[in-house]
């Protein structure tokens, strides 16, 4: 059993521990060991293309984060908190874009954008059909992390806080928010990573001028599979296993 | 816990619930509405579409044409599910199984990958499939050690190692799906194994079952549930996945994902890829209310067949 475990995890981080050490590899062709380089890095880094695809793809990562963050809690706050015809409509539907396949949305969305998104905006403007598409899918993902924290809160506290002067917006911000804190951080880093990660919706919602790290990883294996590409990739896994690592940490943080 | 009625409270309750209720009525239902419509329109035109309720974009998806294309596509998908069940089944039983200890670590292994981008992923194997790639190095190693082995015993050799043509056939792209979503896999089932006792195992093999007929008629039927949620989750994204096929797969490897971006992105047929996409969809409601019904008809025979005295 134990061999077997062994082998299992050899054949699943071998292409992946493979793919990160021929991005030093001192060879235009990653299948022999030729000696340590980070000349693809510098390659990579100076390569104007790649750099603002990786621009795009943190400025769509950060506001989807914010954004994700402000509906999926109030979202998560609202199904939590009160009863009201259709919740479990509302509760069902929440979960649709985590469940149709993502490449349903992305078509429906280059449909949608193509009939009503104005073109040829100005730089960040033009990243807004990305960030929305972003935002309609990493959201319900906050809602559900933040209501698993949401499970285990006393809704009398805020109660309390009330009978004793607190307004609605002071009990939500000084006695709710605090105590689901480290769901919320957890939500924002899945947010942000799973709109750095992302692949297919973005590819179809990307136009000529907004295209994302992915996106143009794709296009450049297309071309031709060098280690520049190797480098690339290395810094997109470095960036979104650190992010998926903390959001796990803060998840399942035990209550202070 | 209390919940209070929303008339209670209207402005938070509308201030907690307008933004994400026009969100979604605004960018996930209008756009899904509106390729519905979209799957039942005639082209007219480069770029135009009427809207005439008609059936003929569904009917399309089942010409020989497609169907031919659907099949093969189902049958890459299902042998990368069966393949993912495969490694995942044992995998997910030895995890759970494992000392708790070492339980937490061996998960988050699996895990991790699945942070790591999938199109990287899927990149990765090109090293590992291609003819000078991994998979060949280290058969070719295995070919000569067995080679010189047997002209050492006298027996003549194997002849010169012949490299795998992996890379670029459906065997690649259904090995690409496989690897990607394992992690999909393992975790279902590992969450079925958990609930597991153990104690049925025990009391199967003190009373005389060999350890194959204690697999298939306890441990298999008692985490189904597991079973039935892997490969529900595997097996509708695999059909969609259709950059692993572009970038593992050859001239005719195609997945229904494939068909649905040409329509969309190169031959320009909103309607008829609409019409796929809600194929498509129909086809993830229908498995995940089949993963409802097994979940709801194990959940009985646990209550009924297996209570607890």
């Amino acid at each position: 059993m134990r061999s077997f475990l062994a082998a299992f995890f050899v054949m699943l981080y071998a292409p992946i521990v493979t793919l990160v050490a021929f991005s030093f590899n001192d060879s235009k062709r990653n299948i022999v060991w030729r000696g340590f380089t980070t000349k693809y890095y510098a390659k990579a880094a100076a390569n104007e293309s790649l750099i603002e695809a990786f621009a795009n793809s943190l400025t769509i990562a950060a506001v989807n984060m914010v954004a994700s963050v402000a509906l999926g809690v109030a979202a998560a706050v609202l199904l939590w908190r009160f009863r009201f015809p259709f919740r479990h409509a509302a509760d069902g539907m929440m979960s649709l874009p985590i469940v149709i396949p993502e490449i349903c949305l992305g078509v429906a969305l280059l449909v949608f954008f193509n009939q009503w998104w104005p073109r040829d905006l100005a730089w960040p403007l033009s990243l807004g059909n990305i960030i929305i598409a972003h935002i309609t899918f990493t959201f319900p993902f906050v809602a559900v992390i933040v209501r698993g924290r949401l499970a285990s809160v006393n809704r009398e506290l805020e109660k309390a806080a009330m009978d004793l002067g607190a307004s609605e917006w002071q009990a939500m911000r000084d006695v709710l928010l605090p105590q689901i804190r480290p769901s919320i951080i957890a939500g924002a880093l899945i947010a942000f990573t799973l709109s750095l990660d992302d692949f297919v919706i973005t590819y179809f919602t990307a136009g000529p001028n907004s295209i994302t790290l992915p996106v143009k990883i794709n296009s450049m294996v297309r071309f031709s599979v060098t280690p520049e590409v190797n480098a690339a990739s290395t810094v997109l896994i470095v960036i979104t296993v650190i992010a998926a690592v903390l959001a796990m940490r803060f998840q399942t943080a035990r209550r202070a | 816990m209390q919940t209070e009625p929303w008339q209670s409270n209207k402005v938070v309750f509308a201030a907690l619930g307008l933004p994400a209720l026009l969100w979604l009525g605004v960018f996930f239902v209008l756009p899904l509405g509106f390729i519905f419509g979209l799957s039942f329109s005639d082209k007219s035109g480069i770029i135009g579409h009427d809207l005439t309720w008609t059936g003929g974009n569904y009917l399309r998806a089942f010409e020989p044409l497609y169907l031919g294309i659907f099949g093969k596509s189902l049958l890459v998908a299902l042998a990368a599910t069966a393949a993912c069940l495969l490694v995942g089944y044992p995998v997910a039983l030895a995890v759970a199984f494992a000392p708790p200890k070492i339980k937490m670590p061996l998960l988050l292994a699996i895990t991790l990958p699945f942070w790591i981008n999938i199109l990287i992923r899927t990149y990765a194997l090109i090293a590992v499939f291609r003819t000078r790639g991994f998979l060949n190095f280290t058969l070719e190693w295995f070919w000569n050690a067995g080679d010189s082995l047997l002209r050492a015993v006298g027996l003549g050799g194997l002849g010169d190692f012949a490299p795998l043509e992996l890379l670029y056939t459906n065997t690649a792209v259904a090995l690409g799906v496989a690897y990607v979503f394992l992690p999909f896999m393992i975790l279902p089932l590992y969450a079925s194994m958990e609930r597991f006792d153990r104690s049925y195992l025990e009391a199967s093999l003190d009373l005389g079952a060999g350890h194959w007929r204690t697999f298939f008629k306890v441990l298999l039927p008692l985490t189904m549930p597991g079973v039935i949620s892997g490969v529900m989750i595997v097996f509708v994204p695999a059909l969609g996945a259709f950059f692993i096929a572009d970038m593992l797969g050859g001239a005719d490897s195609q997945l229904i994902g494939n068909v649905i971006e040409r329509q969309f992105l190169g031959a320009n047929n909103w309607p008829f890829g609409a019409a796929l996409s809600f194929l498509l969809m129909y086809l993830t409601f229908a498995a995940i209310v089949l993963r409802r019904l097994f979940a709801a008809r194990a959940e009985r025979a646990d209550g009924g067949g297996y209570a607890p005295a």
